[in-house]
């Protein structure tokens, strides 16, 4: 199997995953996208791939190759929509509340003067979050309606648009600690808790993560929250809520695990290698069948020629086409 | 494979940054000495720049 592994920044895990790939045999090819020219209208070189296997760090490159290529009948890991949907926090909880998936109730709004009257509907505490962002960026606390009103003004005042939408979630009285959940081809195959005195427990801010059991209980929700989302590999952020038990909080689409592979003792990297090669090579085979490689298949698109892309817009990156 | 040490110069404080197989593009390594977070800008001549701050849509 012929792998694309797309990157913006080469981190351990990257390293990690281009080794697990070569254990298994398959033909791995880092590129760098930002080197990388597409055409939109072609597959070109990309071609000579089974599945591109997404790693970038930059969630504007990933949505930008991956509609790409995607679109040009490219299997790509995860789907478009699974990103699309994991990297806005409105997205993943609107696809949580419709498959009836136990998370933290939320309201929002669009506006400032709304935005307090969400707040004030979940109470203080409680938590705004920008819809879109990572390892704790931006999210804050709320005590107060001070502290409301001085943050959405800030937000209004400093913040980009996509600020502007408040996205306020109810706060969790948990434990010192939250659980991550990794789940690869629809199975939870490792667990952590995020431990940290700070009410954020991400591990980007400090947490210090131990492996964990992972009990039936666990493993249901977390396979479905990533099924809920339609991901192929994720990592899924849960919380105890004293009230009403374990609650999805966040699902994440490109997980990092470099210090969870030893404090679990599951070598998460290959088995999200072999997930993938398992992927592309199913991939593969359908497109043998079918005579070519088609583009995936979504309810609002117009049909589209299943053709096999000329030979325009090559990748560049750093390792491609050697 | 080669066991050939490769290094680079850190930018920040002139120390030898080691790697112990061909370094990447956009390969990220922190330097020994400074603790400098760094990033391969160029893999011939092996470069490295100080590794840019986290951008607002950098995460998981």
């Amino acid at each position: 199997m012929r792998i694309a592994m797309t990157y913006t920044r080469l981190r351990v895990e990257e390293r990690m995953l281009i080794d697990a790939f070569e254990d298994l045999g398959a033909d791995v090819t880092p590129i760098d996208l930002r080197s990388v020219v597409f055409n939109p209208a072609s597959l070109g070189d990309w071609a000579r791939y089974d599945a591109v296997f997404d790693r970038s760090l930059s969630l504007t490159n990933t949505l930008t190759s991956v509609r790409i290529l995607e679109s040009l009948g490219m299997r790509c890991i995860n789907p478009l929509h699974a990103i699309e949907t994991c990297a806005d926090k409105l997205a993943t909880t609107l696809a949580l509340i419709r498959t009836g998936v136990p998370t933290p109730e939320v309201r929002v709004a669009v506006e400032s003067e709304p935005g307090i009257e969400a707040i004030e509907q979940l109470g203080y505490p409680c938590v705004l979050k920008p819809t879109v962002g990572s390892w704790g960026r931006l999210v804050s606390r709320i005590n107060d309606r001070d502290a409301a009103e001085s943050i959405l003004e800030h937000r209004e005042v400093l913040g980009s648009v996509n600020h502007s939408v408040v996205y306020a979630q109810e706060h969790i009285n948990k434990p010192d600690r939250d659980i991550r959940v990794f789940v690869v081809g629809g199975n939870a195959i490792a667990a952590i808790e995020r431990r940290s005195e700070h009410w954020l427990t991400n591990t980007a801010r400090g947490a210090v993560a131990a492996g964990m059991e992972i009990t039936p209980e666990l493993a249901d929700l977390s396979q479905r929250a990533v099924a809920a989302v339609g991901a192929d590999i994720a990592a899924v952020d849960l919380l105890e809520c004293p009230r009403r038990g374990l609650l999805v909080n966040e699902i994440n689409h490109s997980m990092e695990f470099r210090n969870s592979t030893t404090t679990t003792g599951v070598e998460i990297h290959r088995i999200v290698a072999q997930h993938t090669l398992d992927i592309a090579q199913a991939h593969a085979s359908q497109a043998a069948g079918d005579g070519g490689i088609h583009p995936v298949e979504r309810a609002c698109d117009a049909p589209v020629s299943g053709e096999r892309a000329g030979s325009a817009g090559a990748p560049s990156g750093e390792g491609a086409l050697a | 494979m080669s066991t050939e040490t490769i290094t680079a110069t850190c930018p920040e404080c002139d120390a030898t940054v080691s790697f112990d197989r061909a370094p990447l593009n956009g390969e990220i390594a922190r330097c020994t000495d400074c603790s400098a977070e760094l990033e391969v800008v160029s893999t011939d001549p092996l470069t490295l720049e100080l590794a840019p701050e986290v951008e607002e849509d950098w995460g998981e």
